[in-house]
């Protein structure tokens, strides 16, 4: 598959399709992490992540009308607060959804599947009579049009830029959450052991819908994040969701780094064969090794030892 | 009144059979008098994915290995049949205007010269019929195997199993020229040389899926009745200790996979002589969890009750999507979170908590406990 090109064209390719493989790496990054404190954490399987990430991307597109309707100074910056408006309105869904229907299933998680694929599919619904079965697109502020041309033969988009360094950034952020502060030490307990958690005087409850809450948040940004690069439609977040259970899967479920790296390799891998097999024999592809290599090693990539 | 253990096995056995019965007037005697052949063919399209339904009550509420990919074997069975027909259907007399005559029509027009290699078998229907069960239950074979063996089960399982869903999807639409891509394999015409399309066929067809699904049923009681449908319960609730008591376990998952998928794929073929094609909206991710939600509904722990399940969901799918078409994944979200936190033994546990009881009152002996035990809260599903 690489006759024709000369060496340097390669590189370029490499180079181009690696970067547009970054982009893909931040969505499912930042729809993985969410996922991964859910179902590593709580062991709850949420099939409606994916309408959180596109409800984050409709607060995000309403926000850009909004201001660029209203206040159009602001606009430079919309995105902004449309990003922690996007967080809070997900994540408020959560908690929601969490005090609703995930509090009484922790135990049944094959029931939190089907139960959350249901509140998917009313989801999917409201947002296709709210906004119309169309799909959308946010209008980005000048200073995220264009890109940057490194060499003759490879350019750098710059929102593309733009969203990988948000995802770096609220990697950290989450990475601080979890492991440096005293609530991510609750969560953490919690998850260990649930029992033990409550008997040192732990409010386990709280701690469950926070977390959850926090998880649909993250997912609210990605959607923020999804806006940059592709446009937003009732359906769109379920085209994502089993590629991210993937990631979750392969990078092991309880471990944030094995998210990282499992999301950057089925990225990678994608965007790369992409150039040179067609789209549709380049997913089959990669899917289809992650769900080999998932055969041979159960555990995932990453695999945190926990006592039990 | 007090019954010996002998008395109520026969009574169990009678309380089972008699469901049957019902079902089977209900399907050969009342539809066909009462429907017309059009609502009749739509019937028949429903019973096709109670075979699906059935499956999952075995491997589901049975043994506890909630599968998300069943339509992939649905899918399968019915691509099966379907490039059976479809090569019927394309005789080079009847495909002169191509410019390879001979081939599918969707071949053709992907600019193919030959027939791919894996259709030619195909021509043969014994090859075919035997190819509807014996490639799915293969495929669930190897799939079963890799998995059960590595002891990976509950939710991981479901995940890749949806994940292969996808993957076969993606491969049937992308692949145009070998399957007919998003369009399915279409315009089927006639089973050596019988025209499937006429409302006489249509009839036949519907008996015969009736039969067939009136004796998978049977089967399927067979193989719950039997020691290894023991088996597979007490593997659901307690899978440590049968391994201890020296069973292999994976191998007894790895069978009754493959017979769910061997069931599906029955269903699948006969989805295929009803309506006249197969596409890869049936085999992907949506309709795989939404045949899950049709077993959930009867009551994952029923025989009978998936078939009723299927059934009404179907029905209530078709009339809602008629009349209004947004209120339809309303109501399917609903079902779903519904059906996981407010009833889940689905109709059957309603039947035996509101019907029988009384049933029973009425006919003491026949009817009593019809069949199911009540799902033990947590244990079933973890």
């Amino acid at each position: 598959m690489f006759e024709g090109y000369s060496l340097a064209e390669l590189g370029s390719i490499f180079a181009m399709q690696g970067f547009a493989g970054l982009i893909l790496f931040s969505v499912f990054v930042l729809m993985a992490l969410g996922l991964a404190i859910i179902f590593g954490q709580m062991g709850v399987i949420n099939m409606a992540h994916g309408e959180f990430m596109i409800l984050g991307a409709y607060v995000t597109y309403l926000c850009s009308n909004f201001i660029s309707s209203t206040v159009p100074a602001l606009f430079p910056a919309y995105f902004f607060i449309a990003m922690a408006l996007a967080f809070l309105a997900s994540g408020a869904l959560g908690m929601l959804v969490e005090w609703g229907m995930i509090r009484f299933l922790y135990r049944r998680p094959l029931d939190t599947l089907l139960a959350t694929w249901g509140l998917s599919l009313i989801l999917q619904q409201i947002f296709r009579s709210v906004f119309g079965a169309r799909e959308v697109g946010v209008v980005l502020p000048d200073w995220l049009m264009g890109s940057v041309a490194v060499t003759d033969t490879i350019e750098v988009p710059i929102n593309g830029l733009f969203v990988m360094g948000l995802t770096i950034a609220i990697t950290i952020v989450i990475y601080a959450v979890m492991f440096r502060s005293r609530w991510g030490q609750g969560v953490r307990a919690v998850m260990q052991n649930r029992v033990m958690a409550g008997a040192v005087g732990i409010n386990t409850e709280k701690v469950d819908r926070y977390t959850f809450g926090l998880g649909c948040g993250i997912a609210g940004v990605a959607g923020s994040a999804f806006t940059m690069i592709g446009s937003t439609g009732p359906t769109s977040g379920q085209l994502y969701i089993v590629d991210t259970f993937l990631v979750v899967v392969f990078g092991g479920a309880q471990s944030l780094i094995g998210t990282i790296a499992s999301a950057f390799t089925i990225s990678q891998a994608q965007s790369t064969l992409e150039f040179f097999l067609s789209g549709s024999t380049a997913k089959v592809l990669t899917l289809l090794t992650v769900v080999v290599i998932l055969m041979l090693r159960p555990q995932g990539l990453f695999v945190l030892k926990v006592r039990r | 009144m007090t019954r010996t253990p002998q008395n109520r096995l026969f009574g169990r056995i009678d309380g089972d059979i008699a469901g049957i019965l019902i079902l089977a007037a209900l399907l050969v005697i009342v539809l066909p008098l009462g429907l017309d052949i059009f609502r009749l063919n739509m019937v028949g399209k429903y019973l096709t994915y109670a075979f699906v339904a059935l499956g999952l009550v075995l491997c589901w509420g049975s043994a506890g290995i909630l599968s998300l990919g069943q339509g992939i074997f649905f899918g399968i069975g019915g691509y099966c049949m379907a490039m059976f027909l479809k090569l019927e259907a394309s005789s080079p007399e009847a495909t002169k205007i191509q410019s390879t005559p001979g081939i599918p029509d969707f071949m053709d027009w992907n600019q193919l010269k030959a027939l791919p290699w894996f259709w030619e078998p195909f021509h043969s229907l014994t090859f075919a019929t035997v190819a509807v069960v014996a490639v799915p239950a293969l495929l669930a074979f190897i799939v079963g195997l890799a998995m059960f063996k590595r002891r990976v089960g509950g939710v991981y399982f479901a995940i890749i199993t949806q994940a292969f869903a996808a993957i076969l999807t993606i491969l049937i639409v992308g692949q145009q020229g070998y399957t007919g891509g998003i369009n399915g394999i279409t315009d089927l015409r006639t089973l050596k040389g019988w025209d499937i399309r006429t409302d006489e066929a249509k009839l036949v067809l519907y008996f015969v899926n009736a039969a067939l699904l009136i004796g998978c049923i049977l089967l399927c009681l067979y193989v719950r009745r039997s020691k290894l449908g023991r088996i597979l319960v007490a593997l659901r609730d307690k899978e440590d200790r049968v391994r201890f008591s020296g069973y292999d376990v994976a191998n007894f998952k790895i069978f009754v996979f493959c017979f769910a998928a061997a069931l599906s794929a029955v269903g699948g073929a006969m989805f295929t002589l009803q309506v006249g094609f197969m596409s890869p909206s049936f085999v992907g991710i949506v309709p795989s969890i939404e045949m899950v939600i049709y077993c959930a509904v009867g009551g994952r722990l029923s025989l009978l009750g998936a078939v009723y399940g299927t059934l009404l969901v179907n029905w209530a799918k078709t009339m809602l999507s008629e009349s209004f078409p947004e209120l339809w994944l309303f109501a399917m979200g609903a079902l779903f979170i519904g059906v996981v936190m407010v009833f889940p033994n689905g109709l059957a546990g309603l039947y035996q908590q509101f019907i029988a009881p009384r049933l029973g009152r009425l006919l003491p002996r026949t009817a009593s406990g019809a069949g199911t035990p009540i799902i033990p809260p947590h244990t079933a599903a973890d």
